[in-house]
């Protein structure tokens, strides 16, 4: 019995973890576009997309 | 026929006098080119695909009336601008990386989103609000068009509910999936001997989830039902929200008693599964709509305004005010309704006549919204606006004609219109039939009607219908045809007789060249005609093989014809009096049809006849129709003899010519009125009445705006076979809707016997309720496994062709 009494509210809390991080991405935007997330995963960013970016990194190492 | 270079920007054939050189076909398409070269983005010609069905992206040469958008710009307190425009031109993801990637390389953007689904871009930067013209003008070289949209103002209704729907799916699903884990242990506790202790806990934690989460899942059940009761009609909504409802309330009187059984179960999972069948739908649907919409806006274009200082600007068509000189070029559709005061010009009036050959227009006539400049750069004065133009006398017309029809309800309201006082009355009669004949206390003989409430609650019935729409309504998408009305596809099925448009919907509104007399003279007649975009000389120069090479130094009359200086003398190739040929030539005459004459030093004159020809499946799709037994009419706002010629050649018995807006809609109106249901297909603005008129409509997507907002359904493409396909797949998802509703019946005679006898536990309405579901939406699936051959077969037809170009 007891190890219900721990795992229950364990369970319980991990699902409410899932769904708040579930509405919080709803909320953020990320299912606002799904075919252009499902595309966008094939863009290599080692050259131009996020060039500034890229080029801020190197200038950190150096 | 010899392969012609296709252009690096745009795999255009390239033209042999291409300005540009032997590579592009224009010098917008060289100059995107060399801009992506310097900007070193040239793998951008790597990543895309291009869809041949699609016009290939040709940027503009003349990118100077770029509309200014400074003042659409917002700033926030931080000193960042935003601005969201919709990007015309995106065909995959090789154009959503370059356009964000040209703006990124701007030093001043912070950010380029662009959202492939919707097509629009929001875009912020920060320093001067005018650079906007800057940052985006590598976007417009590239041609992708930019049009100012407000956010606010489209589909956000639909887009919150249905983000209202996800939600709630989200907190539905959570509180399931979780008491479902406790209701199984308290079912295996059946079996295994649970202290009554343990299953209370259970019950009080399983109530402590389900109530509040079907609380919130259930509030668009909750609302739409109280909404019905306040209008005094029944929907499906009510039963369900009254089953939840109760669910919950016995079971917590249950648990508080210390009971064996609980349905908490029963109620979070009919909602869970109820929220999936209504996120689906609405998300089916918004993607059609948002896909008409799309097709909408792009025809949303600015007039040029003429000031007194002879200076221009862009301003939207609806603040035109009469008295203003607009300017019009050729090849730009007019905006206003308006008198020509300069210039003399072709004007493509199909929209409005339906007549497919353009009309010549001089200073002093009329020119109406919608029609299309053709050969010349008009100026206009604009004699009217809001309420007085031709476009809000359609519209009045169309309004009418909405308030005339019949409020249609949808199947499914049908159904709980007849179902749920059944079901409530059964439910009561359970309850007084134990009460008082049973003998049982009113707490058990309660908990049995409650049982029946819950048994009966129409899960697979509410879903008997949204599954199959949201996979008929996909299966439309994917071929290109936008269901835009919730009920099009029920009102299609009753479908009796096709009332057909003729320019444009029938035919594809080109003329194509079908006879000509000297073979031999086609080359140099399409060479001068290349000149010209008049649709005849566009016709002649598509029917030369080959490329065409512009001939030089030629002149065009607007409305008369063609010059040029030929070796021997001038060449005249326009209309039979601009051609100085007699009356009584002795030329073959048996075909009919707009004609263009043409006329060399020395050699006899060539007549070259013209057809509005019929869309390529055409008659094949009318001879499908009448196979199939429906009537069909062609109505048309042109000239008899065209329309007569149009419809024996596709053996269409019933035809009239010469409709005005008016006549076509009266025309519908009294069918519908004698009891027959119409499935009117047009495109133009003299269409629109009749499409609202009729019991279902349909118009391809390149009609007029306003036929597409009145359309139930936009197709797109060039194929008429879409009317086949969306009444093929309309009776089908009929037949699976009346088969998953005789499905949940059958369901019910099994189960509600069990209830009013009072046998029913949780686990047998939990196991019912999945199941008949489950059962339900398999019988859908079959819409999607049955039919997918034929429909692919027919879609991708052109797709040979395709790998034949990207191959080249």
């Amino acid at each position: 019995m007891s190890n219900l009494l721990l795992l229950i509210p364990i369970a319980l809390f991990l699902g409410l973890l899932g769904l708040g991080a579930f509405l919080w991405s709803l909320r953020s935007g990320q299912f606002d576009d799904m075919e252009g997330a499902a595309n966008r995963i094939l863009f290599d960013d080692d050259d131009d997309q996020f060039s500034r970016k890229t080029k801020n990194f190197q200038q950190n190492d150096s | 026929m010899t392969q012609p270079a296709l252009c690096r920007h745009c795999q255009e054939p390239v033209t042999a006098t291409s300005p540009a050189g032997p590579d592009f076909c224009c010098s917008g398409c060289a100059g995107a080119y060399e801009l992506l070269g310097e900007l070193g983005l040239s793998s951008y010609y790597k990543r895309r695909a291009i869809d041949p069905k699609i016009r290939a992206l040709r940027p503009d040469e003349d990118t100077a009336g770029n509309v200014d958008f400074t003042e659409l710009a917002s700033t926030d307190d931080t000193g960042i601008h935003h601005l969201n425009l919709m990007v015309d031109g995106i065909h995959c993801a090789a154009c959503v990386w370059l356009i964000e990637t040209l703006l990124q390389r701007n030093e001043t953007v912070l950010k380029a989103r662009v959202n492939m689904t919707t097509r629009r871009l929001h875009l912020s930067w920060q320093g001067d609000k005018a650079d906007i013209g800057t940052i985006v003008a590598p976007v417009t070289q590239m041609g992708y068009r930019l049009i100012p949209f407000d956010p606010a103002a489209l589909e956000q209704a639909t887009l919150s509910r249905n983000k209202e729907l996800l939600r709630c799916l989200a907190v539905a699903g959570f509180a399931a999936g979780n008491v479902m884990l406790l209701s199984v242990s308290v079912w295996a506790g059946y079996f295994q001997g649970m202290g009554g202790a343990t299953r209370d806990l259970f019950h009080w934690l399983s109530a402590l989830i389900a109530l509040p989460a079907a609380a919130y899942a259930g509030m668009p059940f909750y609302r739409s039902a109280l909404g019905a009761i306040r209008n005094r009609r029944v929907n499906m909504d009510v039963p369900i929200s009254l089953g939840v409802i109760l669910a919950l309330g016995m079971s917590l009187a249950q648990t508080i008693r210390s009971e064996p059984h609980a349905y908490f179960d029963s109620a979070i999972t009919l909602l869970f599964f109820l929220l999936i069948g209504r996120y689906l739908d609405g998300r089916a649907r918004g993607q059609a709509r948002s896909a008409a919409e799309h097709l909408l806006s792009l025809n949303a274009r600015s007039i040029t305004v003429i000031d007194e200082d002879g200076s221009r600007r862009l301003i939207a068509p609806q603040k035109a005010e009469p008295g203003m000189i607009v300017l019009t070029a050729a090849g730009e559709r007019i905006g206003i309704d308006g008198e020509v005061i300069e210039g003399q010009s072709d004007i493509d009036t199909s929209v409005i006549t339906g007549e497919s050959i353009p009309v010549l227009i001089k200073p002093g006539k009329t020119v109406f919204a919608g029609t299309t400049n053709i050969s010349a750069p008009l100026r206009i004065r604009v004699t009217a606006t809001g309420g007085n133009t031709l476009l809000s006398e359609i519209v009045r017309l169309m309004e009418n004609a909405e308030q005339g029809r019949a409020k249609y309800v949808a199947i499914a309201d049908r159904v709980a219109k007849s179902y749920a006082p059944v079901v409530h009355f059964l439910s009561l009669a359970t309850f007084v039939g134990w009460w008082l004949i049973g003998g049982l206390p009113w707490q058990d003989a309660l908990m049995n009607a409650i049982a029946v409430l819950i048994i009966t609650c129409p899960c697979a019935l509410a879903l008997a219908v949204p599954v199959v729409q949201v996979i008929a309504t996909g299966r439309l998408l994917r071929a290109g045809i936008l269901v835009k009305s919730a009920t099009a596809l029920e009102r299609l099925t009753k479908i009796t007789g096709v009332i057909f448009d003729k320019t444009g919907t029938l035919t594809t509104g080109k003329p194509e060249l079908v006879t000509q007399t000297h073979p031999d003279a086609l080359e140099l007649a399409a060479r001068i005609a290349a000149n010209s975009n008049h649709p005849l000389s566009r016709a002649l120069v598509r029917a030369a093989s080959g490329p065409v090479m512009p001939y030089p130094n030629v002149t065009e009359q607007p409305g008369l014809g063609l010059m040029a200086q030929g070796p021997t003398g001038p060449v005249l190739l326009g209309s039979r009096a601009f051609c100085n040929i007699a009356e009584n030539a002795d030329l073959p005459s048996d075909v009919t049809g707009p004609e263009l004459w043409f006329s060399e030093p020395g050699k006899s004159p060539a007549r070259f006849v013209f057809r509005d020809m019929p869309r390529s499946d055409a008659s094949q799709v009318i001879d499908t129709l009448r196979a199939r037994g429906f009537d069909m009419t062609l109505l048309s706002g042109d000239r008899n003899s065209t329309v007569r010629q149009l419809s024996e050649s596709l053996g269409l018995r019933d035809w009239h010519a010469r409709m005005s807006p008016t006549d076509k809609a009266t025309f519908v109106q009294a069918r519908a009125d004698k009891g027959k249901f119409d499935l009117m297909v047009g495109d133009g603005i003299n269409d629109a009445p009749a499409l609202a008129c009729a019991h279902a409509s349909m118009s391809p997507a390149t009609a007029a705006e306003i036929s597409q907002n009145a359309a139930d359904i936009v197709f797109q493409g060039d194929r008429l076979g879409a009317v086949i396909e969306a009444i093929d797949v309309a009776r089908k998802a009929d037949r699976l809707v009346r088969q998953n509703f005789a499905l949940s019946f059958a369901y019910n005679l099994i189960t509600i016997p069990l209830a009013v006898s009072g046998f029913v536990t949780p686990l047998i309405a939990a196991v019912a309720m999945s199941s008949s579901s489950l059962i339900v939406i398999a019988n859908a699936l079959r819409l999607h496994a049955k039919s997918v051959k034929p429909s692919g077969d027919r879609v991708f037809e052109n797709r040979p062709q395709a790998s034949q170009q990207a191959g080249a």
